[in-house]
């Protein structure tokens, strides 16, 4: 009676209706009267998206294969929903505050928005949601195929391969007029989910209906039902029905973990989400649903294998249950509901995954192909609506190909299990991005792929039979005949269920290694900023807070005050206040007190607004970007950085501007001598001068006869022409002395002869000035070998300088001769005043007599003279404070003995 | 009528050769050569002319001539001052101070002359 005009018919009407209620829900949303749509029970109906075609036929198989065992499969979210609500609310809220579009979305957000685990994230949900798709398309081919086998009224299938094709093109069209229908895909789909909300009631109605019609139309009632359960037990081949304890917790697990990380539960439960507070309806309501759907599969499952034909696929009793009864309505009714789950899966899966392929894949790359990507203009949103409907496109298309390829044989419950371990292996990234602080891109990274490895490698790869990816010698005795590496059992476990045996092996490796690398990984400052933001989410979003936040926050606040103040600064800052709250280490409580001060001291960096935000950004109350935000501390330390270096230029500068005063200083100094030198000299030269042209001037004149006065004048003119060129020779002798460019002339002697050869130069003003000179010659027979005139020099004139101004009235100078470290010493002590204090500095200057120009009778150069001599000599000269009287001490390196 | 010139000036060949010039002269010559007694030298003497020299040991002719231009008694009392340091900074220093006449050594003694005819008689 149902024709296959009929049957397209119908589902094309539904189809329409389904759109309508769509468009209506989004143009009631757009007009903002969407109190239904915001009701919670729109939200948990919507997650019956969990309830695909493989719940609605494939649970009744699964209980007619393995009994009670498909119950894992709703026991799991059950779990979820009531036992991790905790969980539930964490992720939900991450995903508002957060404002993430997928799970790859949320993982890369989490991991200081790292595209690559965006791109493995996409990569693993859509190869773990492919063989979901192609269990879909395989529902809906084979309740087709079911009308038209049993049904030979006016239509028969072609073949099962094009059915797949033609209802894999329709989902695809379907899901695009549905799914990108929007040109704002930002926004929520609030046509889609309404629409998911009908299908859920569809689904729902329908099951119940053939479950009805089974358990008191066909069974006899409970009663019935319960013998033929037990006829069922004791019929199925082997342990088939009994309840095995391992896969009931690795399936419980695997639906749990399933239902957080499938893309489409992420998409309904939180990108779809709009108030949080559906939660709490729906984690009561939706394990109710749940139980509705699970309710009459073991009756239907029984009653089928009771009343029909043996070798019936147990996968569709539901619509073939009916058919047998000839009951068209309700196999319409079930049809149209097995198409719902179908379809209201493929919309919502092929939308998560075609917004993570076109976010993470497509648009990374269009972008970066782009000449000046960066620069994006308005045309940009119709791109990502092309991406993504390509990328349904694209999903559906891989979803055929893999019922093509694993020959569509394969029972519907395995399929699902297969792409549930798949999609799993997000679960340890995602709880320990939400919970663990220490979680690191590096240590999700490295987890997800070595669980998708496994996961590939343990039953993906295995699942499309023996003759398919891997060789029936791969899969018995592992590659290259390596026992341990074979893929159903890894490490030598072997006996395993092999969907257990994977679970259990992907999720330990994945868990291990996502949590050494991160121990081993030192995570970014975005990463532990956004760190903090998920683990911390409860905390900071809650809607009562005050600045009294956990010891978390301290540390993101050093680290952001690092960023802004320097290291050292921030530690200090933190330090001290920790330790007036008495306690060590850099975190001290986050005090009201100290939120304030902190905010200040960081005002002073980058201003109040962006101190504000910045504080606010980590302590609750996010209104900036994080990124927006790490761009300003960022700027800031190049700031920083740029100033540091300008202040290191400034100093320098400051450094060489005092030695350049400083030189200054001594070259005005220097000009300052050299004119006071030349005035001297002019002096010296002049005072002669003016006696030698006075007297010749008179002589000239002959202005007197007087012969005695006339040979008075000359001899003064000699006496002040000997005294000019004695002047001359010293000035001459200091010029080349200062120069270096004396020749020394070494000769053997000993000292005894230099003093006598000395004293007896001096006699005329050693007899004048009445000297005595006391000597020791015991001492003095010390061998020489230096330029003996050059010191006979230097003795010379301290033995005339000790004549010309020792002041005691009975003049006596001792010349004292020792020798100690190898160095020859001669005293020259007098029994004057000596040298006042002041002046000992100076006397070695030119020109520096201390007493009056007529009692010295030389122009001051002498000691000068002496020093630069016995700096030649290789020795010193100097002034000896302390003595009884005026004390010079010539010292000289002695050779030594041969 | 003599006129009589002091001359303060430590250099004894120097004082000798003036000395002997201006007495050849007519002139009365007295001598000093310490410069820390001067002023109470010109006091005593109380010349017609002065001959000052710079460098003198125990006080600068410079001091000597302010304190002399400070008093009354010797205020407008010619000054010619003989100095070996010619330099500029040396003339204009004097020349505030009041000085009559600058010269610097070694000087032509009918300058010198007539320099000190021409303060007495002017």
């Amino acid at each position: 009676m149902l024709s296959f005009n009929t049957l397209v018919a119908v589902c094309l009407v539904y189809v329409m209706l389904l759109f309508l209620v769509a468009f209506g829900a989004d143009r009631s949303a757009a007009r903002n009267k969407n109190r239904f749509l915001n009701s919670p029970l729109i939200y948990t109906l919507s997650l019956s998206v969990y309830c695909t075609a493989w719940t609605f036929y494939g649970a009744v198989g699964y209980a007619a294969r393995s009994g009670l065992e498909f119950v894992t499969i709703y026991l799991g979210p059950t779990l979820v929903m009531i036992g991790w609500w905790w969980f539930l609310r964490k992720l939900v809220r991450v995903g508002r505050t957060q404002r993430v579009t997928s799970i790859a979305d949320l993982l890369s957000s989490r991991y200081g928005k790292s595209n690559l685990l965006g791109v493995i994230v996409t990569l693993i949900a859509v190869v773990g949601t492919t063989p979901y798709i192609a269990l879909q398309l395989q529902s809906v081919t084979l309740s087709f195929s079911v009308f038209a086998r049993d049904r030979s009224a006016g239509w028969v299938l072609p073949d099962l391969d094009a059915t797949a094709l033609w209802v894999a093109g329709g989902l695809a069209l379907f899901t695009i007029l549905f799914g990108t229908r929007n040109l704002d895909v930002n926004e929520r789909h609030h046509g889609v989910v309404t629409a998911i909300a009908v299908e859920a009631v569809v689904k729902l109605v329908a099951l119940l209906a053939v479950g009805a019609f089974v358990v008191w139309g066909v069974g006899g009632g409970p009663s019935g039902i319960a013998t033929a359960v037990d006829e069922a037990m004791r019929a199925a081949p082997g342990e088939a029905w009994a309840i095995k304890g391992g896969r009931w917790v690795g399936l419980t697990f695997l639906s749990a973990a399933a239902f957080l990380t499938l893309p489409r539960m992420f998409q309904v439960l939180v990108v779809e989400n709009l108030d949080e507070r559906q939660l709490s309806m729906a984690s009561w309501a939706f394990p109710t649903y749940l139980f509705l759907m699970s309710l009459f599969v073991l009756p239907i499952a029984v009653v089928g294998l009771a009343t029909l034909p043996v070798g019936e696929n147990p996968d569709l009793f539901v619509l073939t249950i009916p058919l047998h009864y000839d009951r068209d309505g309700l196999a319409m009714l079930s049809f149209l509901g097995g198409f719902s789950s179908a379809t209201s899966m493929v919309i919502v899966a092929s939308i998560a995954l075609s917004t993570m392929v076109s976010n993470h894949i497509v648009m990374p790359i269009w972008l970066s192909t782009r000449p000046g990507g960066a620069s994006v203009s308005g045309d940009v949103r119709q791109i990502l609506l092309t991406a993504r409907r390509l990328s349904i496109i694209a999903v559906l298309a891989l979803g055929y190909l893999y019922f093509r390829i694993s020959g569509g044989g394969a029972a519907l419950a395995a399929i699902g299990l297969i792409s549930f371990t798949g999609v799993a292996q997000v679960l340890p990234a995602l709880a320990g991005g939400l919970f663990w602080r220490g979680a690191s891109r590096n240590g999700a990274a490295a987890g997800l792929l070595t669980g998708f490895a496994i996961w590939a490698y343990t039953l993906f790869l295995p699942s499309f039979g023996e003759a398919g990816v891997m060789s029936a010698s791969l899969l018995a005795d592992g590659p290259l005949g390596i026992g341990w590496l074979k893929p159903q059992a890894l490490f030598g476990v072997a006996g395993l269920d092999p969907v257990v045996h994977a679970i259990l092996w992907s999720m330990i490796l994945n868990t291990a290694t996502f949590v050494t690398v991160s121990l081993l990984s030192f995570p970014s400052p975005l990463e532990r900023l956004q760190g903090a933001q998920f683990v911390n989410v409860l905390d900071q979003s809650g809607p009562a807070k005050g600045w009294t936040m956990p010891m978390a926050t301290a540390e993101d606040l050093l680290i952001m005050a690092q960023r802004i103040m320097g290291a050292d600064e921030a530690q200090a800052l933190f330090q001290a206040q920790a330790a007036s709250q008495g306690k060590g280490g850099y975190l001290p409580d986050t005090t009201p007190d100290f939120i304030a001060r902190l905010e200040r001291e960081l005002a002073g960096s980058v201003g109040a607004a962006t101190a504000h935000a910045m504080i606010a950004q980590i302590m609750g109350g996010a209104t900036v970007s994080v990124d927006d935000l790490m761009a300003v501390a960022d700027e800031t330390q190049q700031m920083l950085e740029y100033s540091q270096r300008l202040e290191a230029k400034q100093s320098e500068l400051t450094t060489t501007a005092r030695q350049l005063s400083a030189a200054n200083e001594k070259l005005t100094q220097l000009s300052i001598q050299k004119d006071a030198f030349l005035s001297q000299i002019s002096h010296e030269l002049r005072t002669p001068m003016t006696s030698i042209r006075a007297f010749s001037e008179i002589l000239r004149d002959g202005g007197t006869a007087h012969p005695d006065a006339a040979g008075r004048h000359a001899s003064i003119i000699h006496d002040e022409a000997v005294r000019l060129t004695r002047l001359l020779d010293d000035l001459l002798d200091l010029s080349v002395l200062e120069n270096g460019q004396v020749e020394l002339n070494p000769q053997r002697d000993v000292l005894s002869n230099l003093l006598d050869r000395s004293v007896s130069a001096t006699s005329s003003v050693i007899d004048a000035e009445g000297l005595r000179v006391r000597r020791y010659p015991m001492h003095e027979q010390v061998e020489l070998v230096t330029d003996t005139d050059r010191l006979v020099q230097v003795f010379i004139n301290l033995i005339a300088n000790a004549a010309k101004y020792c002041d005691a009235s009975d003049k006596q100078l001792r010349i004292k001769v020792g020798r100690r470290d190898g160095e020859l010493r001669v005293d020259f002590v007098d029994n004057g005043s000596g040298i006042p204090p002041e002046s000992e500095a100076l006397i070695f200057e030119k020109f520096s007599r201390l007493t009056d120009q007529a009692a010295a009778g030389g122009a001051g150069l002498g000691l000068a003279i002496c020093q630069e001599i016995m700096g030649k000599l290789g020795g010193t000269i100097a002034y000896l404070p302390g003595q009884s009287g005026g004390a010079f001490r010539v010292t000289l390196p002695l050779e030594k003995p041969a | 009528m003599t006129k009589q010139v002091l001359v303060i000036e430590d250099e004894p060949n120097i004082v000798e050769a003036i000395s002997f010039i201006l007495s050849r002269d007519g002139w009365k010559v007295s001598t000093h050569a310490n410069g820390e007694t001067a002023v109470q030298a010109v006091y005593d003497a109380s010349p017609d002319v002065l001959i000052l020299d710079v460098m003198l040991p125990g006080r600068s002719g410079y001091d000597i001539l302010k304190d002399l231009r400070a008093n009354d008694a010797t205020r407008t009392l010619p000054v010619l001052m003989l100095t070996a340091r010619g330099q500029r900074t040396d003339r204009e220093l004097a020349q505030r101070l009041g000085v009559s006449k600058f010269m610097t050594k070694p000087f032509s003694n009918a300058e010198v002359l007539e320099t000190l005819n021409d303060l007495v008689s002017g």
